[in-house]
């Protein structure tokens, strides 16, 4: 009797020692993130894209020069007479405009990015998970938008609405979802036959409950991805509308500040080279994170 | 006969595809009482998860029942609205399947997934459904049940994935549980495991078990009859202990000779295990007005290719029929 207390106890810890021996799990999202900051580019891109934002955020309470004033002489070159990035054709401050340039430019990324992700997810949810004539004709439509010239298309949006700033948002959005849409369909086509979507089905989920928080959570990494680096093509976007005269002239931004002095290229070319390296930085940030973003939810691209 | 949960009558499912109309199920007819554990056997593409997946509601976009009456408690599901469906399904009805490995959502902790069947057929919180979902971890007998709630399914082994998914199962007390082999995938001693649970929570909860495999082993461990199905049709049905010791169907028979030591007397061990030649016919020939078994089988007569065989019924009591036209009588 003694000797069976004494080898249950035996068991006991070396069970006790086994649970411990194993590898601590951790939440999914922690090991995306430990995963995602061992990119060091894209960890290095992040802290430049928070200063960004940040700047652009905070930047005109710190800086209040209005953008629109001509506050010195025209061309005055960075450095000189106290302005840090000299002066454009007006004579308006150039740093000023950066800032305050900054949050249009970031906020039409954002705003584009997070409506072509709505109109996206809506169409390739739907089409991926009915199938049949639902699938027939929402991926025509999406179809339909991508055979569209995207340039032209958005500039007869912005010419027959008017050049405001919600109009030129929802012009680059309506012209960039079907990327998301086919990634969102493709991956719900893959998704709607594994067996955890069959036993939620038989566990009586309904389509609605199967379609957003069975299968899309899992759709949701490629898509996040694409979610990123759309913030960036946003932003190129809206440039190259504002470069063509097609921006909100009542607001300053990145794009409207290299298409009002494009004419002086060649006399003061740090008038276009400033906005266009705030851009290409900008741009360049959010790719390398869309990049780490992909390494880290890819689960074929993890180690160990 | 109040006891009988579900009667499924003359049931024939159809596949429509680019070659024609073909059936899948022809003519299935079996009934399930209260708290009865029944099992589906055959060889692979028999129809015995479509049997399954039909009773669920849930067949492939291309398949429809074509005729024939489910009567669960009085009601016909056949025809049944989808949202009657989902309320039924693992409401009432239950099914785990064969891949623990890939049938939990990885995405979600298994605390979640168990609650959500809660919160949806019970109507509670968060709180209690959580609660609910630690008892049942540890009716399924998984150590430590409070902590491993919030684990997410990569974290557990196959054994335990199947025991979550027969906890998510049992989780709203439905009337029949489908197993579709629950055990294919797992070790034997996990195997073993399952079964003990499953026979022990059927036995306790009153809940009536379809069970779905082509081993022998398991039928005749987990239950009280068997339903034999070969190329959609059911070719033999009856209480396992008299089919194991007096099959009348010669496919039966095959594959009760295929596993060694099933029959109750063992002292006549063969030297080579047999087999039984050939294979299922495909799904394109199942409408034949023929036996679909007769290429394969060895008392094949010229009634086997004229015309499709009745069921005939062995012995009333016991409810053993057997379709076939030159049926093997008595005991071998």
């Amino acid at each position: 009797m003694a000797q069976q207390n004494n080898t249950s106890q035996l068991q006991d810890q070396a069970r006790a020692q086994e649970a411990n021996d194993q590898p601590k799990a951790q939440h999914p999202a922690m090991e995306i993130w430990l995963m995602f900051i061992a990119n060091r580019a894209a960890l290095a891109a992040m802290l430049v894209l928070i200063s960004i934002v940040l700047a652009a955020i905070f930047g005109p309470f710190f800086y209040p020069t209005d953008p629109f004033e001509m506050v010195w002489a025209p061309f005055t070159p960075p450095g000189t007479d106290g302005f840090i990035l000299g002066t454009d054709y007006l004579g308006r401050d150039l740093l000023a405009g950066l800032l305050h340039g900054g949050r249009v430019s970031i906020t039409i990324g954002l705003v584009a990015a997070l409506m072509s992700v709505f109109i996206g997810i809506s169409f390739g949810a739907f089409a991926g998970y009915y199938r049949g004539y639902v699938e027939e004709i929402l991926m025509r439509i999406t179809e339909f938008f991508q055979v569209l010239p995207t340039l032209l298309f958005s500039m007869v949006i912005v010419a027959l609405f008017g050049a405001s700033l919600q109009i030129i948002t929802i012009a680059i959005g309506l012209v960039s979802w079907t990327a998301v849409a086919r990634i969102t369909r493709a991956e719900f086509l893959r998704i709607r036959e594994l067996e955890y979507v069959t036993a939620s089905r038989s566990a009586g989920a309904t389509n609605f409950k199967l379609i957003f928080s069975i299968i899309l959570p899992n759709a949701l990494p490629p898509i996040i991805v694409q979610a990123a680096l759309m913030v960036g093509s946003a932003i190129l976007f809206e440039a190259g509308l504002a470069f063509l005269g097609l921006s909100d002239p009542n607001v300053v931004s990145w794009g409207q500040i290299i298409g009002s002095n494009r004419t002086y290229i060649l006399d003061a070319s740090y008038t276009v080279t400033i906005p266009g390296l705030a851009i290409f930085v900008t741009v360049l940030a959010i790719s390398l994170i869309g990049d780490g973003l992909n390494d880290a939810l890819n689960p074929k691209l993890r180690q160990r | 006969m109040s006891d009988i949960l579900l009667d499924v009558r003359n049931l024939r499912v159809e596949f429509e595809t680019r070659a024609g109309t073909m059936p899948v199920l022809d003519d299935i007819s079996f009934t399930l009482r209260r708290g009865e554990r029944i099992s589906f056997v055959g060889e692979s593409g028999c129809g015995k998860s479509m049997t399954a997946l039909t009773m669920m509601g849930l067949l492939p976009a291309i398949g429809k029942i074509a005729s024939g009456e489910i009567i669960f408690k009085g009601e016909d599901i056949a025809n049944a609205s989808e949202a009657r469906l989902q309320h039924l399904r693992g409401n009432e009805i239950s099914m785990i399947f064969q891949e623990p490995m890939t049938s939990l959502n990885p995405v979600f902790t298994i605390g979640n997934q168990i609650s959500e069947v809660l919160k949806r057929h019970r109507s509670m919180d968060h709180g209690t459904a959580m609660q609910t979902a630690v008892n049942l971890l540890d009716a399924v007998k998984i150590p430590d049940a409070k902590t491993r709630i919030n684990d997410y399914p990569h974290q557990l082994s196959g054994g335990q994935r199947q025991r979550v998914m027969i906890a998510i199962a049992l989780a709203c007390e439905p009337e029949i549980l489908i197993a579709d082999e629950p055990t294919t995938a797992l070790d034997v001693t996990v195997q073993a495991e399952i079964f003990d649970l499953l026979r022990d929570i059927g036995a306790r909860t009153n809940t009536a078990i379809i069970l779905i495999t082509h081993d022998m082993g398991a039928v005749r461990q987990m239950a009280e009859r068997m339903l034999v199905m070969y190329a959609g049709r059911k070719v033999e049905e009856g209480p396992v202990q008299d089919i194991i010791d007096a099959a009348s169907h010669p496919y039966t028979r095959g594959l009760i000779s295929c596993v060694p030591h099933i029959r109750s007397d063992v002292s006549t061990l063969p030297d080579s295990l047999p087999e039984i030649p050939g294979i299922v016919p495909a799904i394109t020939s199942f409408g034949k007005n023929q036996c679909l078994f007769a290429p394969r089988c060895t008392r094949v007569q010229q009634s086997c290719l004229d015309s499709k065989p009745v069921p005939t019924v062995i012995s009333a009591p016991t409810r053993h029929q057997v379709t076939c036209w030159n049926a093997h009588g008595g005991t071998k």
